[in-house]
Formats: structure tokens, C-alpha cells, sequence
């Protein structure tokens, strides 16, 4: 019978089936940062367990580190949050990219760099964005610190089979618009929980045309259309991004494993438990204006009247989202001036994000009113980027050139964003005070972010025209 | 984890959808390496003012309600990031049962881990409660083994469903890693295939 990827992934990792429980899965890889590891250590210390497979994790700090000087963190209970990381990778045997290792970044990030990501591979990590790695056709999904020590302790995890739904992008995209643009119009059209309770396909001719990077921005927001996992059956885009990576088979060794991956993409004619399509080319670049990443509309489109939203509950979201945001209903979003720019987090810190940011901004000037940062999603990507010269072009335009982390994504470290101000960001949640108490979070492309930067206000990307290469 | 079999108490209605972990509970509370403690923090920016003020409009402030264990929510919760801090400050906030329509899935698995069962009813039952239950605090006796809600005021009895698995967890408040070692011989066999 004909099988999706996701059912032949998860029967390949069936340890236990058995009536009236959930299948317990087993676990390919295990990332791990600062944030939610500390008490499922603290867990197996109290009960006197070990790790079961320490090579099968992987631990990074990045969600606390600062990004002006990696050597100091000014807030102690940071910095304890990081030696009892640094403490437990070293008692219980796992490779940890501590802040200042070469290997250091965002945990999303540096999993396909080191080509630990793989497709058909099952992986878990303490952290919702785990979702990214679906990009390689693996079924990757966060868990929680409970589950953390499950998996720590056993490998495995009891986990209830969960329903399929396949989201269709077809057609082209139109130039200038890119994968961001894609997720964020796929959560506004069908809604932040149209994927609960399902790991969700991408599919269609506008998927198969991205890039690896690309694909990841794509899958790294399913969560944010509420599903347990996103992925994208791999193909030769995959298989050439793997190629020579640290951790990927080599030599015969590699062909074979291809040759496997290759073989799950899903079959013609498999069923899914639901089907969701999108044109690519209606889509535009698009902007947020609430405060939930379903709240947004194209760059020519305006914030919604409350007149037009039928449902009480809705309309009383939408006057909530409005006030916290500080808008008017019907204004048009490019007349919304914004005060901070952020590029970065696990969705668009790669290369190619900044690649594409440094195009906009490149021979232009950071608005006066603007604050403007960087951040890197790695330290390898930290390093090809001053390698192309990327960090000039920033540098040159008014941009600060950080140290990679989660940074302003979360704000946990001291990038900030102060209350009633405004942010154009290509993160991926404007959940009021995410990037600080009272700060205002608008998602966008690193193109679009960087237009902002320039005008201070938001403005098509597309109008931007490229000044030199 | 502590077992749960019957609660009764009265129920803080949060009528809002879509509320995410961020907002329960914030990111400056993540640092703490303890699993404790949480419950100070819980929906602190909605609780408390910049300035440390109490915030009277927000349900958690009504004295009504003080004391309450069921916390009676609308679609969509628990959404967002996968901290677990989010469920371990609502319990420690005295909280054991929630009420939604919805959640979202790390959420709701995060719960069962922690002794708190979260239960799914049907919208428009969970639009009843929320619009009683803000005009008059309701008193609510949950019952997991025989899967029920008894409405005090009314007498009216409503079902709910639960999987079988995660009902026997909460029922005898088991250990899931222990139940997990009794499979240890089916997770070495299924490395020992891997490997070859
Ligand atoms: S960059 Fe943001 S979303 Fe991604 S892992 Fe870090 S905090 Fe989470």
C-alpha cells in the first residue's frame, strides 16, 4: 500500500506497540540546550540513572548566551544555567558546544550543519522549534523536560501515532518573495492550530524549488501552525546539502545511505488524514500585525476593522492584539514605523538569510530612528558571512554585527526590545512581551527586515532595488 | 508525580483563546534550574503591572476565586514554546484539572507528566461554563476514574474522554521511566537490529 513519509519513518521506529498504549518510539538523535535540560539531569541524578545512549546527543548553549561578548555573562543566574549545563554534558558523557566552541549556535541551526539532522531519522530536543529538521524528511518534534529525561533514561518515548496532513504549496513563487513568506501565509490562511495533533507534509512544485535553507525557515513554523512535526520528503537537494557534512556518511558509505533516504520520499497516491493547498503565487511578502503569527497580511494589505470580523471572540482578539500593538484598525501596514530591526533566530539566521538582507541593504543606510542588529544563527555561519564580507556590508549600513545566539528571538539574554517599541523581525512569535515586556513584534523576511531598516517604516522589498552586488 | 483521582473545587474561568506558554509563564522566570517555585510567576505580566502592582481586572486577582484548582480555559491552549515550566507553575500555583476546548500538543502531553490532567470538552460546553462561571464562581467535582464532571449548581453531569493510557498514569501516579525499563529487553533488541 502506498505510504507517506511519515508512516514509514514512524514504523521504522516502533520498539513497542501494544494495545491501549501509545507506540514507544525510538530516538535517533537528542539535542539539547541550557534552557530545559537542568532539571531532567537533576531527574536522573535523584533516581540514580545514567544516559542510555550519550552519543546520540548533542548539546549547544544558545538561548542565554550574550552576543556583544561571549566571554561574560553579566546575569548569574545565566550564567549558573550554562556551568550546570557545561557540568552535566561532562558527568554524563555528551558532546556539548559550549558558548565560545566553533561548533556554537542556535540548536536548530547547527544540527544540519553537522550533518547530525538526517533524513528518516527521528529527533527530539527540548524546544517547540525542533520542528526545523523535518526540512531533511525527518520526524523531528519538540518535547518537554519530562520527556527529556524519558529520553535521556531510555532512548525512547511513549508517543500516540499522530494523524497526517499533507499542505500543498503549488505553483511559483514570484520573485522577491521567499520560504518565510510562504509559512507565514499558510498560518494566516488556515489558522495557528490547523496542524494540532498532526505531522504535516509539505509538498507541491514551490517546496521542491527552495533550497535546504529554505525549507528549513519552511518546517521550522509548522509548530507555529500548531503541528506536532513538518517535514518535506528529501530529494537531490537534500542529498547534495548532506554531502561532505561532518557527521553524514562518507564515500559508499554515503551512496547507500542516499539511496535510503531517497526511497522515503512519500509514495504516489498515499493518504493523508487531511489536505490544506495554497497558490504560491498569490503570496506576498508578508507582515504580522498582531500578536499571534496567524495575525498578518500581505505588505499591501492594511490591519483589519473590527466590523469586518464576524465572531464576537475573534473581533474581541482583534481589539486586544490591536491595542497591545499600539495600531489603528484599517491602517495600512506600510505606514507602520517601526524603531528596531532584528535578524536572526532559528528561522532566518542562516547564510542565505543574511545573504539576502546584505542585498537590500548593501550601499544604504540604517534609518536614524532604527536600531539595527544581526545575529547570527552559528558561528559558522558567522564566519562564511565575514568571509564573503557580509559583515561589512552590514557594518557599513548601521547594522551591529553580534555573536550568534537566540538573542532577541526570546530575549532572554540582554538584547531587548523596550516596551511600546517596535520591532520588525524575522523570528517566528510575536506572543506579547517576546522580545521584552511591552515590546511590539512584527514577522518578516530578512529582506523585508532589512527594507524596514532602511525606511523605518515597512516597505515592499521588492521596490528595493539591489544598489551593488 | 502525585496520582489524581477526584477533585472538586470551584473553577477560574481565563476566558481568552490562544493563550501561549509565554504568556504563562515568562521567559525572565526560565533561568531557574529548579522545577519548583514556578507558581509566583504564573501569567505574570497579566497579574502584576510594570511596576509590581496588582493588576484587579485579571481573574487570577478576584478573590473569588483564590484557592481554586480547575482552571477553565478556551481554544487553543498552551500553545507556542514546549517549556515545561508553563504546567509546572500552574500546578505549583495549586492548579490540578484544566478545561479547554482545545491544546496545543506539547502542552497537553506535558500535563500528563506532571499530574495535571487537561481535559478536552466540546465548545460550546466549555462557552456555558466560561459564561456561567464568570457571573457566578462555579463549584465542579472531577472525577477521573468514572471520567465526569459534576456540575454543583445545576446537577448536571458531563462526560469526558481520555485515553486509556494517560487516565491509568494519573490514576496510580506512576513513574513513566520505571514503566519504560520494563521494556528494556524490546529497546536493546531494537538497537542490536539497528546495528546490524
Ligand atoms: S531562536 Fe528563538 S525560536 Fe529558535 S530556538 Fe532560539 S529562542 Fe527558540
Amino acid at each position: 500500500m502506498a505510504k507517506t513519509i511519515i508512516e514509514k519513518i514512524w514504523d521504522q521506529h516502533i520498539v513497542v506497540k501494544e494495545e491501549g498504549k501509545p507506540d514507544l518510539l525510538y530516538i535517533d538523535l537528542h539535542l539539547l540546550h541550557e534552557v530545559t535540560s537542568p532539571q531532567a539531569f537533576e531527574g536522573l541524578r535523584l533516581a540514580g540513572r545514567r544516559v542510555r545512549r550519550p552519543e546520540l546527543c548533542y548539546a549547544t548553549m544558545d538561548h542565554n548566551v550574550p552576543t556583544r561578548n561571549v566571554t561574560k555573562i553579566a546575569d548569574p543566574t545565566a550564567e549558573k544555567q550554562m556551568s550546570a549545563l557545561e557540568r552535566n554534558c561532562r558527568e554524563f558523557g555528551i558532546e556539548l558546544a559550549h558558548m565560545t566552541h566553533p561548533d556554537q549556535g542556535i540548536v536548530h541551526i547547527i544540527g544540519p550543519e553537522l550533518g547530525l539532522t538526517q533524513p528518516g531519522r527521528t529527533i527530539v530536543c527540548g524546544d517547540s522549534h525542533t520542528s526545523t529538521h523535518g526540512a531533511f524528511g525527518a520526524i523531528a518534534f519538540g518535547i518537554g523536560t519530562s520527556e527529556v529525561e524519558h529520553v535521556l533514561s531510555t532512548q525512547t518515548l511513549w508517543q500516540h501515532r499522530p494523524k497526517t496532513m499533507n499542505i500543498q504549496i503549488t505553483g511559483t513563487l514570484q520573485p522577491g518573495v521567499t520560504a518565510k513568506d510562504i509559512i507565514l501565509a499558510v498560518i494566516a490562511e488556515f489558522g495557528i492550530d490547523a496542524g494540532t495533533g498532526h505531522i504535516v507534509e509539505f509538498t507541491g512544485e514551490a517546496i521542491r524549488s527552495l533550497s535546504m535553507e529554505e525549507r528549513m525557515t519552511v518546517c521550522n513554523m509548522s509548530i507555529e501552525a500548531g503541528a506536532k512535526a513538518g517535514l518535506i520528503s528529501p530529494d537531490e537537494t537534500t542529498v547534495a546539502y548532506l554531502k561532505g557534512r561532518r557527521n553524514a556518511p562518507s564515500d559508499e558509505a554515503f551512496d547507500e545511505a542516499a539511496a535510503r533516504w531517497l526511497a522515503l520520499a512519500s509514495d504516489e497516491g498515499a493518504v493523508y488524514d487531511k489536505t490544506l493547498s495554497i497558490d504560491a503565487s498569490s503570496i506576498e511578502p508578508h507582515v504580522t500585525w498582531g500578536t499571534n503569527p496567524a495575525m498578518g497580511t500581505g505588505v499591501s494589505g492594511r490591519v483589519p476593522f473590527l466590523s469586518e470580523i464576524v465572531s464576537p471572540s475573534d473581533r474581541e482578539a482583534v481589539k486586544k492584539a490591536i491595542d497591545y500593538m499600539g495600531l489603528e484598525e484599517g491602517m495600512p501596514i506600510q505606514d507602520i514605523e517601526i524603531q528596531h530591526v532584528f535578524i536572526g533566530s532559528c528561522t532566518n539566521a542562516r547564510l542565505s538569510d543574511l545573504r539576502a538582507a546584505a542585498g537590500v541593504i548593501a550601499g544604504r543606510h540604517v534609518h536614524p530612528s532604527v536600531t539595527a542588529i544581526v545575529v547570527p544563527g552559528s558561528r559558522s555561519v558567522k564566519r562564511l558571512a565575514e568571509e564573503e564580507g557580509l559583515d561589512t556590508v552590514f557594518k557599513e549600513a548601521g547594522f551591529e554585527w553580534r555573536e550568534s545566539g537566540c538573542s532577541m528571538c526570546l530575549a532572554m539574554n540582554d538584547d531587548v526590545v523596550p516596551a511600546g517599541e517596535r520591532c520588525a523581525s524575522t523570528s517566528n512569535r510575536n506572543f506579547e512581551g517576546r522580545q521584552g515586556a511591552g515590546a511590539r513584534t512584527h514577522l518578516v523576511s530578512p529582506a523585508m527586515a532589512a527594507a524596514a531598516a532602511i525606511e523605518g517604516r515597512f516597505t515592499d522589498c521588492r521596490k528595493v532595488p539591489a544598489l551593488q552586488e | 508525580m502525585e496520582s489524581l483521582r477526584m477533585i472538586t473545587s470551584t473553577v477560574t474561568p481565563l476566558d481568552r483563546k490562544n493563550v501561549d506558554t509565554d504568556q504563562i509563564i515568562s521567559k525572565e522566570f526560565l533561568k531557574r534550574i529548579e522545577r519548583t517555585g514556578f507558581g509566583r510567576y504564573l501569567f505574570h505580566h497579566w497579574r502584576f503591572d510594570a511596576a509590581g502592582a496588582v493588576k484587579e481586572s485579571f481573574v487570577l486577582n478576584d478573590p473569588r476565586f483564590a484557592g481554586s484548582e480547575i482552571l477553565l480555559a478556551d481554544e487553543n491552549f498552551g500553545c507556542g514554546s514546549s517549556r515545561e515550566h508553563a504546567p509546572w507553575a500552574i500546578l505549583d500555583y495549586g492548579f490540578r484539572v484544566i478545561l479547554a476546548p482545545s491544546y496545543a500538543d506539547i502542552f497537553y502531553n506535558n500535563c500528563f507528566k506532571n499530574g495535571i490532567l487537561p481535559i478536552r470538552l466540546p465548545q460550546n460546553v466549555i462557552d456555558r461554563l466560561l459564561a456561567d462561571g464568570q457571573k457566578t464562581p462555579l463549584s465542579l467535582t472531577v472525577d477521573l476514574e468514572q471520567q465526569t464532571i459534576l456540575r454543583k449548581d445545576s446537577g448536571e453531569t458531563i462526560p469526558f474522554g481520555i485515553d486509556p493510557y494517560s487516565k491509568e498514569m494519573l490514576l496510580n501516579g506512576w513513574d513513566e521511566i520505571s514503566l519504560t525499563f520494563q521494556y528494556e529487553d524490546q529497546i536493546a533488541a531494537y538497537e542490536n537490529r539497528k546495528a546490524n
